[in-house]
């Protein structure tokens, strides 16, 4: 890892100016969990590393009839033993409670988990002067893809590997981000871009720019939430394919239904066809089946990774399923 | 086989205030064999340190200070610079070897430690971060020469083959049973989810926690 200045900032107001016009000036780090993987594989080489934990005040769960306001240095594990996420909350609570390691998620934030960089091996590696690090090509494409996206790719075919955002962005749940001329919010759904719209960077933030809170509506009260995720280590592992899904089902009809993969595209995926495929259908296993068809309709699979096609698949009839029993 | 699990063992602070004695250790002899690469790779940190020394870090922040580790009780001023890890800090300059850096990228646990009681992985922590904040290391384990239940229980069930991933499953099993006496065997394996042991020993390391645990509840 290069040396680099620290410094501790001690309010948002102050942050943009800490920053500058480019990631190679400055980064902001909280919990330091991918940020510092990043820099000891030379990925971010940032002169500057401006330390947000100094800030008062930015940790905190609040909760009100309508939301649940999350601060953005607020610790996975905080979140994971908050009453108000176990209870209404199902979807966040599941998939926080599969992020990585005890360890990890006492350091990490919930919002630096949506900020995560990209885990492709070749983005982590030195050796590779990959697009998403200003060179010239994607080394997924004609390189060992496993691990690569089935949807939104091109000219990168990293996957986003947050599990809160999935979770979060099923929710409906909307990001504040403060910068030099203030502060304004957007859904989730608007905040994650992908490669054809923003190759080196994976959201809307600008490089002098910080998330500072996200904010949850509550679910209405007859809807359910639940997150899977497929990984080969059950113990601490990336998702290969996860699925957050929350629905309302009435009499066994299916009022709305909000679906978002992990682990298969360059931002959190939502899958809309299957959405409107069952919003107002009688929910049975046919057409849960057709749902997961509906799903995985856009999928372009890479030479080795087809077989996320058939994992989005069964946890969309597992979902859809579960949350209509 | 006493040496074999050197660094794991709770006497190493006796036993790295002696390296000047007559005792051959394994961690003495390493570093006496790579003293030149060692003084080459540290010179310049110091001298970098040097400029930063006096600076706050606010607005302009600084490159390299001199911070205050409280480790195990034991205060201890160390001049790191700003990429310093806790880990490196810790090992390298305070000679507190019970961490281990092997992966070094917050994934195996071998670095795991407790700060203000909370665990987390040395590795990826900034040693400027840990200023200020109450360190717990596997040194600190043992009273003096009593050693922990959990140190008595790794010993008694064999939960240990080379021994280098101990450190960090004790600390890890330590908050695992401070949070909760009597863990299932499920939360058991949560609990230590973050450490890995390549030997594989891992159903020895679930008996000595479960069996640690009920000792502590009978008062052991």
């Amino acid at each position: 890892m290069q040396n680099f200045t620290y410094v501790n900032a001690t309010s948002i107001e102050q942050v943009p100016s800490l920053l500058g016009r480019s990631w190679d000036d400055a980064v902001v780090m909280a919990g330091g969990t991918d940020l510092l993987g990043e820099m000891k594989d030379f990925a971010a080489v940032p002169r500057r590393v401006v330390n947000l934990k100094s800030i008062e005040g930015l940790d905190y769960i609040r909760q009100d009839d309508a939301a649940l306001s999350i601060g953005a240095l607020t610790t996975l594990t905080d979140v994971l033993n908050h009453d108000a996420v176990s209870k209404d909350y199902t979807v966040l609570n599941q998939a926080v409670s599969v992020i990585a390691s005890p360890q990890i998620r006492n350091m990490a934030t919930l919002a630096g988990n949506i900020l995560q960089r990209p885990r492709c091996w070749y983005y982590r590696s030195e050796d590779f002067p990959c697009l998403k690090k200003g060179g010239a090509r994607c080394y997924a494409v004609g390189g060992v893809n496993t691990y690569h996206a089935i949807f939104g790719s091109g000219p990168s075919y990293i996957v986003h590997p947050s599990d809160a955002a999935p979770a979060l962005m099923a929710l409906g749940a909307t990001v504040k981000i403060h910068g030099p001329r203030g502060g304004n919010e957007v859904v989730l759904d608007d905040f994650f871009t992908l490669p054809e719209m923003n190759i080196r960077r994976e959201n809307i933030l600008r490089p002098n720019e910080i998330v500072t809170e996200l904010t949850i509506p509550k679910p209405e009260a007859n809807s359910k939430g639940m997150y899977l995720k497929v990984r080969e280590r059950d113990s601490i592992d990336f998702a290969l394919v996860s699925l957050a899904a929350q629905m309302t089902v009435v009499n066994g009809t299916c009022e709305r239904a909000s679906l978002v993969f992990g682990g298969v595209a360059p931002v959190p995926w939502r899958a809309i066809e299957a959405e409107r495929y069952l919003q107002g259908r009688r929910i049975t296993e046919s057409r849960a089946e057709s749902a997961a068809e509906a799903a995985v309709e856009d999928a372009k699979p890479m030479p080795h990774n087809g077989y996320k096609v058939e994992i989005a698949k069964n946890l969309v009839r597992q979902a859809v399923m579960a949350l209509a029993a | 086989m006493a040496d074999r699990h050197d660094e794991a063992r709770p006497d190493e602070s006796s036993q790295s205030k002696n390296k000047t004695g007559t005792r051959f250790t394994r961690r003495g002899f390493l570093k006496g064999a790579g003293a030149g690469a060692v003084t080459a790779a540290v010179a310049p940190a110091i001298l970098v340190s040097e400029a930063g020394k006096a600076a706050a870090q606010e607005t302009e922040g600084v490159m390299s200070a001199t911070v205050t580790l409280d480790v195990n009780g034991q205060s201890h001023n160390v001049e790191v610079e700003a990429r310093t890890t806790l880990a490196d800090a810790l090992r390298d300059r305070l000679e507190i070897t019970g961490p281990k850096v092997v992966c070094d990228r917050g994934e195996c646990g071998a670095c795991t430690v407790a700060m203000d009681g909370k665990l987390v992985f040395s590795c990826m922590t900034l040693a400027m971060d840990a200023q200020g904040r109450k360190i717990e290391t596997v040194e600190g384990l043992a009273d003096g020469d009593n050693l922990h239940p959990l140190q008595e229980a790794f010993i008694e069930k064999d939960a240990l083959m080379c021994g280098f991933c101990t450190p960090g499953f004790l600390m890890s099993s330590k908050a695992l049973l401070d949070a909760n006496g009597d863990p299932t065997p499920e939360e058991v394996r949560e609990g230590l989810s973050g450490n890995i042991c390549r030997c594989g020993t891992y159903p020895h390391v679930f008996e000595a926690v479960t069996s640690a645990a009920e000792k502590m509840r009978k008062g052991g």
